[in-house]
């Protein structure tokens, strides 16, 4: 009887590991974080505000320069989705989209967000890659629509 | 037929504090000629940072009589400063274009651009049932391709065939003027370029070719040399009787 039971326990045991092992290897090849690689040559140490706050609300800044810009004709560059190409075009083809190494593209492929800026705006930027592009220092505000008087 | 009245907008929101403010900012670009004289006429130059006002009214005079024949420079300093490929279909945009005018009595012919009139009293604006079809405190008519929904009632409304609708997936574009498939767009006045003191792509291109056909500045102002040539030379507004006060005007037709 006992023997019954020590072997029952050893098979659950070995299967609990089993199915633990194989959890964690799945978690490890499961939709791997974008590899994103940005050239500070090009861009500078920082972001025009802080990276965690860019990461959740880069789409509130935009929304409202894009309206800026478009009625009002207020052409501040700090939060201008040029600027953001300016310095986050590849430094390989000079261009944010492409693949999932590059900056926007990256991002959305990872969260599943679709990303249709690009059907209108040129996701390359104007001038040459190797010129440098000058970069405003963040602001420690970082409220929407905080660089505006 | 003649209209050398400036514009004037009522729809438009002013501040008081901007007023002020655009005032202070106009007196320090101004050049300082001598003490207590300050010459204005640099002082168009607007922060990045301030809003459009209905102050200015920004406006182009197309002088027909030195407009050349043949000549289409200003269509292709629009396409491309604002990265418009045509050439290819029926459909293809035109934001300005080149119109030959003949008296089929006289035989006297003219030629001159059309383009987007830029209206106080748009039709396009009028139509919209989205409010993509604008017009901006001083005057430029535009679409906001974040609204438009391309459903292309703007482009029936309006008289003067301004308007077009993308129908292909474009590449290319300048950084500076988005533009996509499923919008309307027209002549944007070079928004872009005006913004940052500039004159529009055509007015540059004619200038440069010698003609001087077309003069780009701001109407309110009575020392800019357009608001001076309305106002001592015989003017006309395309389709006056429509009484849409178009910002773009002719003279010698």
């Amino acid at each position: 009887m006992g023997k019954w039971v020590a072997g029952i326990l050893a098979v659950l045991l070995l299967s609990v590991g089993a199915y633990a092992a194989s959890n964690a290897a799945e978690k490890a090849s499961r939709t791997a974080k974008p590899e994103i690689v940005i050239d500070r040559s090009k861009s500078g140490d920082k972001c025009v505000e802080e990276t965690s706050f860019m990461r959740k609300n880069h789409m509130k800044l935009l929304m409202h320069q894009r309206d800026d810009t478009m009625h009002k004709g207020i052409r501040t560059e700090k939060h201008s989705l040029k600027n953001c190409v300016n310095c986050h075009a590849s430094s390989k083809d000079n261009s944010v989209l492409g693949s999932d190494e590059h900056f926007c593209q990256g991002c959305h492929t990872y969260a599943s967000v679709k990303l249709d800026c690009w059907e209108c705006h040129a996701s390359k930027p104007k001038q040459s890659a190797s010129a440098p592009v000058a970069h405003p220092v963040p602001a420690p505000a970082t409220q929407v629509g905080a660089d505006r008087k | 037929m003649n209209d050398n009245q400036p514009s004037h907008h009522s729809s438009n929101e002013v501040d008081e504090h901007r007023r002020h403010f655009i005032g202070a900012s106009a007196a320090l670009a101004g050049l300082t000629v001598a003490p207590g004289v300050v010459v204005y006429g640099l002082a168009h130059a607007k922060p990045d940072s301030e809003p459009v006002t209905n102050k200015v009214r920004w406006g182009l005079l197309v002088d027909a009589t030195q407009c050349a024949e043949g000549c289409t420079d200003c269509v292709t300093a629009c396409h491309t400063e604002n990265a418009i490929q045509t050439g290819a279909l029926e459909t293809d945009p035109h934001w300005i274009r080149k119109v030959e005018l003949k008296d089929m009595r006289t035989g006297r012919s003219q030629s001159l651009p059309v383009m987007c009139q830029h209206c106080e009293d748009a039709p396009c604006v009028d139509v919209c049932p989205t409010g993509a079809s604008f017009k901006r405190a001083d005057g430029i008519v535009l679409v906001d391709r974040h609204t438009c929904i391309g459903c292309r009632y703007c482009v029936m409304a309006c008289p003067y065939k301004a308007r077009s609708f993308i129908h292909e997936t474009l590449t290319d574009q300048n950084p500076d003027v988005p533009r996509g498939k499923g919008c309307v767009e027209s002549c944007t006045m070079c928004v872009h370029r005006v913004d940052r003191d500039q004159q529009p792509a055509c007015v540059e291109a004619c200038s440069q070719a010698g003609h001087n056909a077309i003069i780009f500045g701001d109407l309110n102002n009575p020392n800019s040399d357009i608001a001076k040539r309305v106002a001592g030379h015989p003017t006309s507004q395309l389709r006056a009787d429509l009484a849409l006060n178009p910002g773009v005007r002719y003279e010698g037709l």
